[in-house]
């Protein structure tokens, strides 16, 4: 079919965005941006994209809301237990042979990802000799993983995970409840560094040795995925981990020869030697 | 224009209402089928492998940038949505629950419906909610053939009614009737 006007719409919209504001979603999976544009657009009674365009170019305080809308993901805790449980009992072991550790998760969103690798951590005994990245475009999810505040009726569904991913701690022992939230521990985010970085458009950051990036990749196009996929290589020490969401793959990727697989079934890769 | 892409959604009761139209499709059947059931996690690995045991087409869980083949049955993952890019390719995405539910019937029938347009057949089934029904609308909007079980017919009407309430002028068959339908909208 030829393109549609809101198909050019779109283009035009992220084409605006980029140039006014440097934030880059030109590369993004188009059919989701679509979805989340054309909410955006219905529930702030625009009558078209461009309405979106024009507001945001105007008006920056709209930026914000429209960052929202494309980045934000509502995740778990400990999502996809059997992903911890083979980082724990696999990864772990190699990890522990390194006297000092980083890890980065990249595209973080509101943290959940990071306070589970946190209490993860902390229960096998590597969380004194560790330094967290968590980065992400979103200033908005940054400040909200800093908080590390969720619902509290989130929390079963974080236990039972935390519990099927061979969790050696009670969770509740990380948290406490405040009314209807659960504001995880302080301690457990001193040892991490939050940082506005853009998989998109920023350089590598050096030396890691466990990159988790869960769910990021397929919200990218091939072209952007080929580059954060390079990007991460370019990141981990030789022999360093990366952990990505249970239906990405890095077999079509044109940096696949830099990962040997290491956990197939849970998509945990380690950095080749060459 | 010819099919050039089927796309079904049904929940409660569609184990069984599926396997009435998948194992009927012939093995030269020129379009790729995207199919979401809502089941639970567990059970849905082994609706890939039912389902490659009864039917003549290829049957398989569907990968995040893959280019959809003619004749090739595929499964929205558990827990994630099932779209189609404009080019032809499949999308996932970890967006939040639509309707209850991920994968969500309306998620796939929209993209589907915009990168498919009049080349498109949407289906709902049998199911105890109205997910789908926003899907069907949309591809009857873009002239693509809107099918709907006869609520009568069905295990659980209420998703079919729900189509039927959203989407008025879609055709309703019995399940028998719709690889037959289907075929009639092949150009030979």
């Amino acid at each position: 079919m030829s393109e549609s006007i809101e198909d050019i719409e779109i283009q035009l919209l992220l084409d605006a965005v980029y140039r006014h504001y440097h934030y880059d979603f030109r590369h993004y999976a188009r059919a989701s941006i679509k979805r989340r544009l054309l909410q955006a657009r219905s529930q702030w009674g625009y009558d078209s994209i461009s309405d979106i365009q024009s507001a945001v170019l105007h008006d920056e305080s709209i930026l914000p809301k429209l960052l929202n809308f494309l980045t934000v993901q509502v995740s778990e805790m400990f999502r996809d237990p059997s992903y911890f449980r083979a980082l724990r009992e696999k990864v772990v072991p190699h990890l522990r042979t390194y006297p000092s550790l980083k890890v980065w998760v990249a595209g973080c969103s509101q943290g959940e990802e990071l306070y589970s690798l946190a209490v993860l951590f902390a229960e096998e005994g590597l969380f004194e000799r560790t330094i967290f990245y968590a980065t992400d475009i979103n200033p908005a999810a940054l400040r909200a993983a800093q908080a590390g505040i969720y619902p509290l009726d989130r929390i079963q569904l974080f236990t039972e995970n935390h519990r099927l991913s061979g969790g050696h701690s009670s969770l509740s022992d990380h948290y406490t409840a405040d009314y209807d939230r659960a504001v995880f521990s302080k301690s457990l985010r001193e040892r991490t560094v939050f940082s506005d970085h853009s998989l998109v458009t920023d350089a590598a950051f050096g030396e890691m040795h466990l990159i988790s990036c869960r769910n990021v990749l397929i919200y990218f196009d091939r072209e952007l995925q080929d580059r954060v996929v390079g990007l991460f290589g370019e990141s981990l020490v030789r022999g360093g981990f990366l952990g990505i969401g249970s239906k990405e793959s890095l077999r079509f990727s044109e940096h696949a020869d830099m990962f040997a697989e290491f956990v197939r079934e849970e998509r945990i890769y380690r950095r080749s030697s060459q | 224009m010819t099919l050039q892409a089927v796309v079904i959604g049904t929940s409660a009761g569609g184990v069984q209402a599926l396997s009435q139209v998948l194992p009927r499709l012939p093995a030269d059947f020129p379009a790729p089928v995207l199919v979401v059931v809502h089941v639970p996690p567990k059970q849905s690995n082994s609706i890939v492998d039912l389902f490659a045991a009864k039917c003549r087409l290829p049957v398989k869980e569907a990968e995040d940038k893959e280019p959809l083949a003619p004749g090739t049955i595929y499964f929205a993952p558990p827990d994630y949505h099932l779209l189609v890019e404009a080019c032809g390719t499949i999308a996932l995405s970890s967006d939040e629950p639509v309707n209850h539910s991920r994968p969500a019937i309306d998620v796939l029938f929209e993209s589907a419906a915009d990168a498919f347009g009049p080349g498109l057949a949407g289906i709902v089934m049998t199911g105890a909610n109205s997910d789908g029904a926003q899907g069907l609308r949309a591809v009857y909007a873009a002239d693509g053939q809107a099918i709907v079980q006869i609520p009568a017919t069905a295990e659980v009407a209420t998703m079919p009614e729900a189509a039927l309430t959203a989407c008025p002028d879609a055709r309703t068959m019995a399940l028998e009737r719709i690889v037959p339908a289907l075929e009639a909208m092949i150009a030979r």
